[in-house]
Formats: structure tokens, C-alpha cells, sequence
């Protein structure tokens, strides 16, 4: 418990950091926000003026981040420069999208990276091996929006087995837009798996105790699910709980290539409208989630291995 | 027969390891496979439980409760048989058992059938653990003796016939050694059950196997009952070995290691094995090669010669050990070191006299390691005065420059494992050169001479760690000590980890080096053979806590504390 309170303790410092530096980095960039709103049309100085007036922009900058704080502490992160819509809706409204995306990126990573990282481990240096880890490297080398392109056109364009564009309303749907997108951002991820879990059921391979088992004629199952599995899982789920962070943070150019509305997307438009409060409450959003990914990854250790648990070693 | 061994040959990519082995193992019997590193035993023990390593491929025959295991056996076939009527124990306990599953998960996953919790605690109460809560416990929770004997409940969960055990002992504390061989035994006597007991250690084997086989480059040399081979050695390799066995009864004046070093199994396929090393070998031991031939009382040696000049097991001329000037050198006053809760070192004395050895023993968590490195600099003492040469040496960073050059100049070290204690990317001239730039001007070596100063040809200057046996490397890293030419050695177990024939080699050298050089020593050991070797006195360290000190012979012949005593009644 002592480890949780600690854990959480840290969490939040982080974020507070966090938020005071993209605060104190966005108001310092060049461009000002009211003439991004008034655009081309033209202004007087006093409805510029009417304009920082409304969105307190001529405040000193340490009231304007403790109101920003006052208001983020309570689920109000302030109103889109752009659309005049509160923040928290925006996001709620793109979540599900990227959620959706991240997940199923990361059942295809794991599916897929793990059976195929013991199986090259198991025939270390075979035909399969070689054609595994070759097949890694490639899918690790070709970047994701170009991958995206690819599967568009084989797939959509020209099969027309999966939709060209939008996330889909029903779950169904929902299903059939997000699987190229999540292929597309799972082959890089699936290939990084791949070779963590090769690496790692090699290390056991040579280790005494997996001898031992075998030694006592223990069944296959058995030595694959609790020698093998359980102790390969703890580098690999350190690796899949970041990939998730990454997943929900930054898969823009997947989700460009693929016209999604998700957060990816959403953070790209703010920054290029300057919508400072979105984009506040974005970077937020992902120092969160990465914050809580670790978190969780940490508790994973505490279950899975009891020297941990115990605290024979350093967590 | 349990284990029917006949012309067993193991391949490598690297030409054959194990040729013609053959062996038996009976029901109710102890046989013991003894041998020096890279001999095949561990191969053959791994070949008898069909697990040898990816890319040995066994040819001949094994045959186990009447089942060949060689060639036709499918995993299937294997696995029916591991664990039922063969099971096998392994060396480290710190790496056999399943970090992430309890001692009695270990027990239950391998019994057939269910396993209740009484069951459990059965069988952990039949290896001597009568806390049955221990079943709740992970390894990392116990203590090496304790995980050795869960490991030997796992391995005998399935109730078999035979127990492979390869090296039980060897990772374990003397004491520890001791109870697990004792423990070893019993359970064999009570299950009847065939053990096959692969050791490196003589005197273990020739004391409790009933029957011993000695390999040696891939082949059986002799075999026969253990006591009968200990008193008269048929073959002039179990001879040699006996010879270099340290005795813990009388300082030798010489101690005798065979010379030269083992062959590859494939370079003597056509000849005797051991011709190269021997004594006695004659145009006969090199036409072809000797099979084994029965010389009565069960006993069989692949040695040609009938009558050899009277084998003896040893000389036992006597020698003495240089005492010092009685000048200290080294003083140790009142060290406490504590890490966490945990105190290393609870106020240890002890002092060291210009070239004079003292042999430090004490078993694991003792803190004799962490005194050596409180000594090197390597850790700070959280109380105590360590001086050296009267330089107060106790906090490292509280010394100028000048007094540190200089203390590297007064102490230097050899560890335990010379293949990772040397820089495998450097060559041996590199290393010894480096080294020896740290010296007085004056005292400069080059590193053929120090390399000669060890035994070793100038020439091996060039070659890398990699192109020498682990004797040699020893030897390089004593010549890199040396250089400096320091006044006390620190030896941190420097033989622990070498063959029998090479560490009466190396322990030799140590000597000639004291005796010559003057060089004092704080020799650490749990061996109390090699304490009897080399130290003139002997400081014994329980617990954080010196609890014995004086004259080695006084030490050992009448110990005075209970935990030297159970030292002592812990050689075989």
C-alpha cells in the first residue's frame, strides 16, 4: 500500500509539472491567439482587445495557470478558442475512436508478437527463425503512414474489402474501419514483441530450472505456461504497456492516413489553429496515460513476480 | 539394472566429447562418476536423461529400466520416463527452481496425480525440512541448502528409480555440503533407489559410492569400488589426482599436479587418453587404444601396464610455511559494516605480519568477502580502523592522491573466477603491461618476466584470455597482481574454481610466491585442506564475527569453537 501511495504521490507531481510546462511553453510560442480566430477578416484594436479580454490573455501568466488548474482540478478545461466548445466534450467525443484503435492495435501486437517470438526462439536458427526475424525487421523499417497507404490501396481501393475512410457507427462498423488502421499501427509494434520475447525465451531456454522441469517429466503445457510464459512475461509486458501509451497518444499518422477522428488528429488541428486550451488538455491527457500505463505496468510486476512482491529486488 | 550404459559416443560440431562411455547403475546402489572439467560427466548424465544440450547427438546405447533412449525414443517416450523412473538433480540451487512458483508447487506440479497439502509436507519433511509454512515460500526466500533440498523433493516427486544428481554439492557451503551428501544418502538407503552421483570432488565419492568410474577425456580410465580405489589406484591418472589432493591432516612439503593439461576426446581417440601426462607411458599406451580390463575385486582400469612401480596416493614428506618478520603489515581494528538491517561485519579484528599468509574461512554470508573488499577500497566501513603499512586506509577518499597510489601499490587482489576476473578483449602482454605501469618506476616488470615469474612461457604475451585453460588464466591474473610488486595479496578464493590437478599447481605457485617474494597473503577459502596448504594461521569468521584465530595445525587438529568443529566434521 505504502508502494500505491508512494507510485501516486509521484504521478501527480509529474503531471503538475507537466502542465505548468506546456502552459509556460505555449504562451511563449510566437502567434497570437485572437488574430488566429478573427482570421483574414478585419479587426479593430478594441474588438482584438474585447477578444484577450474574454479568454483572460493580458492576465499575468501565473493567475492564468492557477484559473486553468482551478478549473482542470474540477473537469473544466476551459473552452476551444476555435469552435467555442467546451474542451472535455471535444475530447470525449474523439476518445472512443483512438481508445478503440489503441486496443485493438494492441490484441493484434500481442496475438500476433508473442506466439511468433517463442516460435522463433523454440527453432532458433531454423528456416522459421530466419523468416520471423527477417519478417520483423521489414515490418519494423517501413514507418506506419506508409504502411497505411499501402494496406489502402491493396485492401479498400482495390479489393474493396474494408471501408476508405471515418470510424463507422455501430460496433460492427466500428470493427471493419478500425482493422486496417490498427494493422497498420500494430506490424511495427508486433515486429518490436517479436523480438523482445525471442530475446527473452532464449535467455530461458538456457536456464537451469527449465531443465530441471523437463528433467521431471513435467507436461508440455505445464513448462510452456508456468516456466516459459510466466517468466518471459514481465520484459514483454513492460514493452506492451508502453506500446498502449504510444497507441493512445501519438497514432496521428495513422489516423490521418486513415481520415479518424481520434485524439491523434484532434492534436494535429489545435496545433496548427493555436487552440492553446485543447492543446493543453491533450498533452495532459498523454502525460496521464503514460503516468497510468507505468502504474499499471508496476502492479502487473507485484502479481506476477513475488520477489518483487516481497521486495527481494529493487522495483 | 536401472541405467545400462554401453558405448556411449557424444558428438559436437566440434568432433566427438564423449567416446565409449560405459556404465551400470543397480537398484540400491550409489555410483559415483568422477572427473575433472570437460571429462563428459555432465554430458553423460545429461545423455542418460535424454536432455543433452541442442547440437550433441548421442550414438551407442542407454538403457533405462530396460528402455533405449538413444536414437528411437520420441520426446513422448522421454517424457514418460522423466521424473517416474529417472529423475535428475542439478548444481545451483540459486538457478534450478522456478523463481516465480513456491517450493511446494515445485513438489505438487511433479507427484502424479493430486497432491495434497499433507503430501507436500510429507515429502519436504523426507529431505529434513519438518516447517511445513517452507512450502509457502519462494526460493529467493530460502537459504542454498534449504532450496537444494526442495529441489531434491521435486526431483523425487515422481518417485523414481533412479536420481541423477550432477555436482549437488558444489555450489553449496562446506557445512551445507555436508548435510545435503549425508541427506543424499539416507534417502537413497530408505527408497532403495539407484543414485548416480556425478562429482568432481574425490573424496566425496570415494567415501560414499559404493561403486566409482573416473573419466577422464571422454572415457571410463578405472572403475571399482570407491574405498579400494582410493587406497591403491590402478590407473597413474587416479593415482595423479589422489597426489594432488591437499590433505587437511599435514602441511606437504610439495604439492604435485599433474602437468599439462587435458586433451580434446577426439585428438586421442586411437590412443591411451593420458599417455601424453604419464609417468609411465611407453610406446604400448600410444599404438592403440587400452580397453578396460578386469584386474579382479570387481575392479577395471584402461591402463596397459600390469605391474606400474607402486602407485602411492601420496608422498607425505612435510613441510613448513614461512611466519613473517612479525611485523604487522595489515591491521584490522574493530570493522562493522551493516547493510540495512543486515550487519556484514559485527567488529572484526585481525592482523596481517610482513610475509606471513593468513587464511580467512568462513561460509557464505559470513563476511569475508566484504572484508577483503574494505581492504581493497571497494567498500566503506561504517566503523573500525583498517591500517596498512601505518597508513590509515579505513575511508579511501580521505587519502591524497600520492597516499592512494600508494596503497594501490601495498594491496592488490586475485579473485575467484579467472574468466571474467581478466579483459577478454585485451591481450595477456596488454593486461600485464597496463598493470605494471602503476609500479615504482624501479620495480617495472615486463610481462614476460612477470609472466615466467608465474610459470608461464613469455610467448603466451600475445594470446588472449580465450586461448588459455582456466589454470593459466589464474596464473595471468596473479602475474597482473604481481605486477606492482605489492606487499599483501588479497586472494579471494583463487582456487575454488580450478580442477584438482591444477589448483595443487596453482596453490604451489602462491606458495613459491610467499616464500620468494616475501609476498604476505590474506588467503580466503572455505576449504580447509587448502588453509592447511598455505597459511601459517588461520582466522575463522562466523556470522560477521571472528570466533577462532591461531596457528592453522591448532586450529584445525583441536578447534575450539562449535562452528570450526562442525567445520572440520563436515570433509569427507
Amino acid at each position: 500500500m505504502a508502494f500505491l501511495a508512494r507510485r501516486l504521490g509521484a504521478a501527480v507531481l509529474l503531471l503538475g509539472v507537466l502542465s505548468l510546462l506546456s502552459f509556460v511553453l505555449l504562451a511563449a510560442a510566437p502567434g497570437k491567439p485572437e488574430n488566429l480566430l478573427l482570421g483574414p477578416r478585419p479587426s479593430t484594436p478594441e474588438t482584438r482587445a474585447a477578444i484577450r479580454a474574454q479568454f483572460h490573455l493580458d492576465d499575468p501568466i501565473h493567475e492564468r495557470y492557477l484559473s486553468w488548474l482551478g478549473g482542470a482540478l474540477h473537469g473544466d478545461f476551459g473552452t476551444s478558442v476555435y469552435t467555442r466548445e467546451p474542451v472535455t466534450s471535444i475530447i470525449t467525443e474523439r476518445l472512443p475512436v483512438t481508445a478503440g484503435l489503441a486496443t485493438y492495435a494492441l490484441i493484434l501486437t500481442i496475438g500476433v508478437g508473442i506466439p511468433l517470438g517463442l516460435a522463433a526462439a523454440m527453432r532458433r536458427g531454423g528456416r522459421l527463425d530466419q523468416g520471423i526475424t527477417l519478417t520483423s525487421l521489414v515490418a519494423l523499417a517501413v514507418p506506419p503512414f506508409a504502411l497505411s497507404i499501402l494496406l489502402l490501396y491493396g485492401f479498400a481501393v482495390t479489393l474493396g474489402w474494408f471501408p476508405v475512410f471515418g470510424a463507422g457507427e455501430t460496433a460492427a462498423e466500428r470493427i471493419a474501419h478500425l482493422t486496417l488502421p490498427a494493422v497498420a499501427l500494430a506490424a511495427g509494434e508486433a515486429a518490436v514483441v517479436v523480438r523482445q520475447m525471442r530475446a527473452a525465451a532464449l535467455d530461458l531456454v538456457g536456464q537451469d530450472y527449465l531443465t530441471f522441469a523437463r528433467a521431471r517429466g513435467l507436461s508440455l503445457p505445464r513448462v510452456w505456461i508456468s516456466y516459459a510464459l510466466r517468466n518471459t512475461a514481465l520484459p514483454v509486458l513492460t514493452v506492451g504497456g508502453l506500446l498502449l501509451a504510444a497507441n493512445l497518444t501519438g497514432a496521428l499518422f495513422v489516423e490521418r492516413a486513415f481520415g479518424l477522428p481520434g485524439l491523434g488528429e484532434l492534436l494535429v488541428t489545435a496545433v496548427a489553429r493555436k487552440d492553446i486550451p485543447v492543446v493543453q488538455a491533450l498533452v495532459l491527457l498523454g502525460g496521464a496515460v503514460v503516468v497510468v500505463v507505468n502504474l499499471l505496468i508496476d502492479l502487473t510486476y507485484l502479481a506476477v513476480d513475488p520477489r518483487v512482491r516481497h521486495g527481494a529486488v529493487a522495483s | 539394472m536401472l541405467l545400462e550404459i554401453n558405448g556411449l559416443t557424444i558428438a559436437g560440431p566440434a568432433g566427438t566429447i564423449v567416446d565409449g562411455v560405459g556404465l551400470t547403475v543397480a537398484a540400491g546402489e550409489m555410483a559415483g562418476l568422477v572427473g575433472e572439467s570437460g571429462s563428459g560427466k555432465s554430458l553423460t548424465a545429461r545423455a542418460a536423461i535424454g536432455l543433452l544440450p541442442k547440437g550433441l547427438r548421442a550414438s551407442g546405447s542407454i538403457r533405462v529400466g530396460g528402455v533405449e533412449i538413444v536414437g528411437t525414443a520420441g520426446e513422448r517416450v522421454l517424457r514418460g520416463l522423466r521424473g517416474r523412473r529417472v529423475s535428475l538433480l542439478m548444481q545451483d540451487p540459486f538457478s534450478m527452481l522456478n523463481p516465480l512458483r513456491t517450493a511446494g508447487a515445485h513438489i505438487a506440479e511433479t507427484m502424479p496425480g493430486r497432491a495434497t497439502r499433507e503430501e507436500v509436507a510429507r515429502r519436504l519433511a523426507e529431505v529434513g525440512i519438518d516447517d511445513p509454512s517452507v512450502a509457502g515460500r519462494y526460493p529467493f526466500q530460502l537459504s542454498g541448502g534449504m532450496r537444494q533440498r526442495v529441489a531434491l523433493a521435486a526431483a523425487l516427486a515422481g518417485d523414481p528409480e533412479l536420481l541423477i544428481a550432477d555436482e549437488p554439492t558444489t555450489a553449496l557451503d562446506a557445512t551445507t555440503q555436508h548435510e545435503i551428501l549425508a541427506l543424499l544418502a539416507r534417502v537413497q538407503a530408505d527408497r532403495g533407489m539407484g543414485v548416480l552421483l556425478i562429482t568432481h570432488d574425490l573424496r566425496v565419492a570415494f567415501a560414499i559410492c559404493d561403486r566409482v568410474s573416473v573419466m577422464y577425456a571422454g572415457r571410463v580410465l578405472e572403475q571399482g569400488p570407491g574405498t579400494s580405489l582410493a587406497q591403491a589406484p590402478a590407473h597413474p591418472y587416479t593415482a595423479g589426482l589422489l597426489r594432488a589432493l591437499p590433505s587437511v591432516e599435514y602441511t606437504l612439503e610439495h604439492l604435485t599436479g599433474i602437468p599439462g593439461s587435458v586433451p580434446p576426446a577426439a585428438q586421442v581417440a586411437s590412443e591411451c587418453a593420458f599417455a601424453a601426462r604419464c609417468d609411465h607411458a611407453t610406446t604400448r599406451c600410444r599404438a592403440s587404444r587400452p580397453p578396460l580390463r578386469e584386474i579382479g575385486d570387481g575392479r577395471l582400469t584402461a591402463c596397459v601396464h600390469d605391474t606400474l612401480p607402486r602407485l602411492t596416493a601420496r608422498d607425505v614428506a612435510t613441510g613448513t610455511l614461512p611466519t613473517g618478520s612479525g611485523e604487522p603489515l595489515l591491521v584490522v581494528d574493530d570493522l562493522v559494516k551493516r547493510y540495512g538491517t543486515h550487519t556484514a561485519l559485527g567488529g572484526v579484528s585481525l592482523q596481517v605480519a610482513a610475509g606471513e599468509t593468513v587464511g580467512l574461512v568462513g561460509e557464505s554470508g559470513s563476511g569475508k568477502t566484504t572484508l577483503a573488499r574494505s581492504v581493497l577500497g571497494l567498500v566503506t566501513p561504517d566503523q573500525g580502523r583498517i591500517e596498512l603499512d601505518g597508513l590509515d586506509i579505513t575511508r579511501r577518499r580521505a587519502l591524497t592522491r600520492q597516499e592512494r597510489a600508494r596503497v594501490h601499490r601495498l594491496v592488490q587482489c586475485v579473485f575467484q573466477d579467472p574468466s571474467t576476473s581478466l579483459n577478454p578483449a585485451m591481450t595477456v602482454g596488454a593486461t600485464l603491461a597496463e598493470a605494471a605501469t602503476r609500479a615504482e618506476p624501479a620495480d617495472r616488470l615486463a610481462p614476460g618476466d612477470l609472466l615466467e615469474l608465474v610459470g608461464l612461457p613469455p610467448g603466451y604475451a600475445t594470446r588472449r584470455p580465450k586461448g588459455l585453460s582456466g589454470g593459466q588464466r589464474q596464473r595471468v591474473a596473479i602475474a597482473r597482481a604481481l605486477a606492482v610488486r605489492p606487499s599483501l595479496l588479497i586472494c579471494d578464493e583463487p582456487v575454488a574454481s580450478l580442477d584438482v590437478s591444477v589448483q595443487a599447481h596453482v596453490l604451489e605457485l602462491l606458495r613459491g610466491l610467499g616464500r620468494e617474494l616475501g609476498t604476505a597473503m590474506l588467503f580466503i577459502t572455505h576449504d580447509l585442506a587448502v588453509v592447511r596448504q598455505i597459511a601459517v594461521r588461520t582466522v575463522v569468521l562466523f556470522k560477521g564475527r571472528v570466533v577462532e584465530q591461531g596457528d592453522t595445525a591448532t586450529v584445525l587438529d583441536a578447534p575450539a569453537h562449535d562452528y570450526t568443529r562442525r567445520l572440520v566434521a563436515a570433509i569427507p
